[in-house]
């Protein structure tokens, strides 16, 4: 019987940090079984192969920040079968649209003596202002029980596990007052409340000073962000995905 | 053997004798290498960082000091707690605090996690792969399975103490100025003891399997930096260091290094004043404090055939693999002397001033400088991570290293020239806060 050819799985990089690509390598349980039913075709991270296009997934980090990036994302499009964004900054715009606030310009010559050799948008984008987005995975960094999930919800067509709306919402089915803007996907059957301290993502900036101005300070935070560190047990999705 | 086709579009033969590779694989970030030969003779070497700018210096502005450790993490997803360990260094010295003690430990113990997590990632994923000619460990793992499973149990082990301690393994959320949000039990600890055990073990052998590698005869006088503590390995204090007799405190470092901007990259590349290039890292670190590694990891270093001074950048790989083995030693001895003490942060008021922190992370020195106000608020900024301070070193390497190989096969002497530059582990999201290689012969 004729096997058939493996998906071809593409990471691309735009501004960021690595750390949301880098969360498929620390998936060390289950990166062995993932790359058997794949064919890692582009992850320049982990390998010098490149497999020409087009492919059938690929996972997009990082957020549009340079002319160059902003044309590179639609070659990236069009060698996609599926598009899936990883990350704040692919899906929002990252830490480094903090610049959208403020003139570029001045932030460049704060940094480099010589701003003219450097290249760069006025604004931070995430990817769906540019090209379609088939699904974004989001989180700083994203969950890689998630991520795992979501790859084999693509290649084998069913929708991801991922639940619609972001961690807090469990947060306050159980009556705790928010203190913190999560933006990370709950977990599906994700009961113990003690456990989603983990699923928390950055602290939105500026958030900690919106607490201390309604004079709620680190003792909201630190009920929010660990309520159980060591009670920890094996987190949802620790199973093997099945392809 | 290789053939072209692992070098997929990447490679392209150009009229002019222009080897032209569009990105260097296996290193964090986007960047490139050109080099021009002329005659069989190297006359320019040029390492192009163009990962997008991100402006951290700029916009952390404005923003309060305590957010300066999570805000930093962002810079680099494989080396958080690094910037993390900086920032709280540089913002407790301005502030006057000091962190002692279990608290002290605490945060010694998750550099220990994060030195084996990033450590071990090189080591097995990135740069054992081109010693034995496979294009990445995936492939490589076909022919030696166990291998690569025990790189990635070690990874994890790494990636558990970051875990417990922080929270997470990719940009941990516990840590703060003055200590941390929670800080475990002494039980809490002892898990991963077993853990770290077969870690130790694992990591011996690591040091033995790496030490049979082929390595290239290529000896360079270098002039290292590093961290130096009058006990310990250096992880986040000491005086800064260096092979030509410079000794001083955190707080000269920006009267003694400067950094410059270069037209073709958008990392700035960092020179010791009157000194030029000089080199941070595993090989800095452990020529420069050999002495202070457990006699575990010494005694592991001399059987691998490396003495107390190491001047080849190839068997960084090596050293690398001696520091899992200290760092797994040292967390072991933490775990074993740790008390947990009934506050799990010091108290801190901001005051205006300005504080440096200089820490050890995985790829070498990290500095800090931050000028803050009364009320806590960020006034300026400045951050010198590691890869921008080896820069020149890399170019100088590859001065060096390519009139040795300029009879090898084309595509041989590209991945021998990614090869050099991965010996450095560079971090180039870091260093901007990947790599095309160009070759012109004339």
């Amino acid at each position: 019987m004729a096997t058939r050819p493996k998906p071809k799985l593409a990471v691309w990089k735009f501004a960021s940090c690595d750390g949301c690509q880098l969360s498929l390598l620390d998936c060390e349980d289950e990166l062995l079984v993932v790359t058997d039913q794949v064919e890692i075709a582009n992850f320049a991270e982990a390998s010098r192969a490149v497999v020409k296009g087009p492919y059938d997934l690929s996972l997009v980090e990082g957020s549009i920040t340079t002319p160059h990036d902003a044309e590179r994302i639609h070659q990236v499009r069009r060698a996609s079968k599926f598009l899936i964004t990883i990350g704040a900054c692919a899906t929002a715009g990252g830490i480094q649209a903090l610049r959208n606030f403020k003139d570029v310009r001045d932030f460049t010559s704060l940094v480099y003596a010589t701003p003219q050799y450097i290249q760069t948008l006025d604004k931070s984008t995430p990817i769906a202002d540019h090209v379609r987005v088939d699904f974004e995975l989001r989180g700083c960094p994203i969950n890689k029980h998630q991520l795992v999930d979501v790859l084999s919800a693509f290649l084998n067509g069913r929708k991801p596990n991922t639940s619609p709306h972001s961690v807090c919402v469990e947060c306050k089915r159980r009556g705790t007052v928010c203190v913190m803007g999560g933006t990370r996907h709950a977990l599906s059957g994700t009961r113990d409340p003690r456990r989603l301290w983990r699923y928390l993502p950055l602290l939105q900036p500026g958030l900690l000073r919106l607490l201390r101005t309604h004079g709620d300070t680190e003792h909201g935070v630190s009920r929010c962000r660990f309520c159980s560190p060591w009670g920890e047990r094996s987190g949802p999705g620790s199973r093997l995905p099945r392809f | 053997m290789p053939t072209l086709k692992h070098f997929g579009g990447r490679v392209k033969l150009m009229k002019t004798k222009t080897l032209k590779v569009d990105y260097l694989a296996r290193v964090e970030g986007e960047g490139g290498l050109y080099v021009k030969m002329k005659d069989g003779v190297v006359v320019d070497v040029k390492l192009k960082i163009f990962e997008p700018p991100r402006f951290f210096e700029a916009f952390l502005r404005g923003r309060n000091f305590g957010e300066a450790p999570d805000i930093t993490a962002r810079i680099c997803g494989i080396c958080p707690v690094a910037y993390q360990m900086s920032a709280v260094h540089a913002m407790e010295n301005a502030v006057g605090a000091k962190v002692d003690g279990p608290l002290r430990a605490l945060r010694r113990l998750l550099y220990c996690g994060e030195w084996i997590e990033s450590h071990t990632l090189h080591v097995y994923l990135l740069h054992a792969p081109d010693f034995l000619g496979y294009p990445d460990a995936i492939q490589m793992a076909k022919d030696y399975p166990d291998v690569v499973q025990r790189g990635l149990r070690l990874k994890k082990t790494g990636n558990e103490i970051v875990t417990l301690i922080g929270g997470r393994e990719i940009h941990p959320v516990n840590v703060r100025v003055g200590g941390f949000y929670k800080a475990p039990s002494k039980r809490d600890l002892e898990p991963l003891a077993e853990k770290l055990k077969w870690a130790r073990d694992a990591a011996l052998e690591t040091v033995r399997w790496v030490g049979r590698l082929p390595f290239p005869e290529f000896e360079q006088d270098y002039l290292f930096v590093a961290l130096r503590h009058p006990e310990e390995y250096p992880f986040n204090e000491g005086r800064l260091v260096s092979s030509r007799g410079l000794d001083i405190s955190v707080d000269h470092y920006e009267e003694n290094f400067v950094e410059e901007q270069v037209q073709y990259s958008n990392a700035l590349h960092s020179t010791l004043k009157k000194h030029g290039a000089y080199f941070v890292g595993p090989l800095a670190r452990y020529n420069l404090n050999f002495d202070r590694l457990s006699p575990l990891a010494q005694e592991a270093a001399r059987e691998a055939e490396l003495g107390p001074a190491c001047r080849n950048p190839f068997q960084s790989i090596i050293v690398r693999s001696v520091e899992i083995l200290y760092a797994c030693d040292e967390a072991l001895r933490i775990i074993d002397h740790y008390e947990a003490q009934d506050t799990p942060a010091v108290n801190i008021k901001p005051r205006s001033g300005i504080g440096c922190g200089c820490t050890e992370a995985p790829r070498g020195i990290l500095y800090h400088r931050y000028r803050i106000s009364d009320q806590g608020v960020i006034l300026d900024a400045k951050i010198v991570p590691p890869t921008s301070q080896n820069q020149k070193t890399i170019e100088q390497d590859l001065w060096n290293f390519i009139p040795r190989c300029l009879d090898l096969p084309h595509e041989k002497l590209v991945w021998q020239c990614e090869q050099a530059i991965r010996n450095y582990d560079p971090c180039i999201s870091c260093a901007t806060h990947f790599l095309r290689v160009v070759i012109d012969r004339e």
